[in-house]
């Protein structure tokens, strides 16, 4: 791609910085639905629910799982506040499989007291993992 | 005056306790420095999400949110962070005093817990308990943080409780911990202001660089409402950090002047024992000499 094209991007979390560099799009999941961002975009806070985070550098990318946080969006940088975010080969796979199950079979038979809202929520942050990992 | 095999055994006894103290104090520095570095890489997320609060709240400023005026419940949460372990001088005493001193009725508080020592020392002071997380204080770490938030938001939000406080002692430097009692809710956001010290140079280069406005999706309303309890959860987990660090320096001072005050008494204790080495050995002697003597 074109030189300038380019823009900053940082995720950071409480306790590290997850990723800092020059990017070409970075897509993620917002609460608004799914957003691909490039350089020169106008100035936006955005809501993150949870999905998948694709980084596109230089013609690769990159997968990670993002589940929570907002994100802060300017003409030349993004910054992503991540609450939890994800690399590939931090996710344990069968705890996100069993989630899953979990999740799904309390959507499914409804008991008096079932959160649905945060069944849904677990269900989702579970795939996103599952097909994060794959 | 005690025999000499009493002053060796105590002497050796001191020793003992000397080195537990002294063991104990490396512990807690090579903790205090973990717990330093993660009190810094917690910072730029902070600064962070404090410039996104205010920029969200001077847009907002005309709203009357129940988040932001309370609701009209008399009763006080407070989030009171304590340690789990003792031998750490005036640290655990020192936060108990803080919360009975603060004025609040026992009677009318709900304190949310973290910490057994503190839980122990509330409840002997007739204050309700109504959560306790002490496990959550032995690795801080920002999932525990978030279930805590979530909780005390839940019962501010239904009313159960009309303001919320936390309860932490601020780390100001290696010798200086302060308890300290922060507004959380209704959101007070000077208040943060002047307990973390924001870097303002910074936050206004940042600003100024990006001379925009700032929009918000979903509106400023919801964006308020989905940002206040992550604000929540990050002053949550940042007393958290400061809290850790706060014990573990407390424990290291604690236990430095424990090993100072074992040397001062091995040194008396030592100079004794010589004392009464001598008095044994000038006394036999004697006794010999009395006894040739006699014998002569």
């Amino acid at each position: 791609m074109a030189e300038g094209s380019k823009f900053k991007l940082k995720v950071i979390t409480p306790d590290r910085e997850f990723f800092e560099g020059d990017v070409d799009m970075v897509e993620f999941n917002t609460m608004e639905g799914e957003v691909g961002i490039y350089k020169g975009h106008i100035p936006i806070s955005l809501f993150i629910s949870p999905g998948v985070l694709t980084i596109t550098a230089d013609g690769e990318s990159k997968n990670a799982a993002l589940h929570a946080g907002f994100a802060e969006v300017l003409p030349d940088s993004v910054t992503i506040l991540a609450e939890i975010v994800e690399w590939p080969e931090e996710i344990d796979v069968e705890r996100a499989q069993s989630a899953k199950e979990r999740a799904e079979s309390r959507i499914r038979d409804v008991l008096e007291g079932t959160d649905i809202a945060r069944a849904e929520l677990a269900l989702r942050r579970a795939t996103t993992r599952i097909d994060v990992a794959k | 005056m005690a025999s000499m095999r009493d002053i060796k055994r105590r002497r050796s006894s001191i020793q003992s306790t000397q080195q537990i103290t002294k063991a104990m104090k490396l512990v807690s520095t090579v903790k205090l420095q973990r717990a330093k570095g993660r009190a810094e890489s917690a910072k730029p997320y902070f600064d962070a999400v404090y410039q996104t609060i205010t920029s969200v709240l001077s847009k907002t400023s005309g709203i009357t949110h129940p988040l932001l005026t309370g609701s009209d419940s008399d009763r006080v949460g407070i989030i009171v962070l304590t340690s789990n372990r003792g031998l750490a001088g005036g640290y655990n005493s020192n936060m108990v005093r803080l919360i009975r001193d603060s004025g609040f009725d026992p009677d009318k508080t709900d304190i949310y817990n973290i910490g057994k020592k503190g839980r122990d020392g509330l409840k002997r002071g007739g204050y309700n308990i109504v959560g306790d997380f002490s496990d959550a204080i032995e690795s801080p770490a920002y999932p525990d943080a978030m279930k805590i938030g979530a909780d005390v938001l839940k019962d501010f939000v239904e009313g159960k409780i009309g303001s919320v406080y936390l309860a932490y002692t601020r780390f100001k430097n290696t010798v200086v911990h302060q308890p300290t009692l922060l507004k959380l809710l209704p959101v007070d956001v000077e208040g943060v202001h002047d307990e973390y010290e924001v870097d303002d140079d910074a936050i206004a280069e940042s600003t100024n660089t990006k001379d925009v406005v700032m929009n918000f999706e979903p509106n400023e309303e919801e964006a308020l409402e989905m940002i206040v309890p992550k604000y929540i959860n990050l002053l949550i987990y940042g007393a958290m950090i400061e809290a850790v660090a706060s014990e573990n320096g407390a424990r290291m001072q604690a236990m430095d002047s424990a090993t100072s005050n074992a040397e001062d008494m091995i040194s008396k204790l030592s100079l004794q024992y010589n004392r009464a080495r001598q008095g044994a050995i000038t006394q036999e002697l004697t006794e010999i000499i009395a006894g040739a003597n006699a014998i002569s």
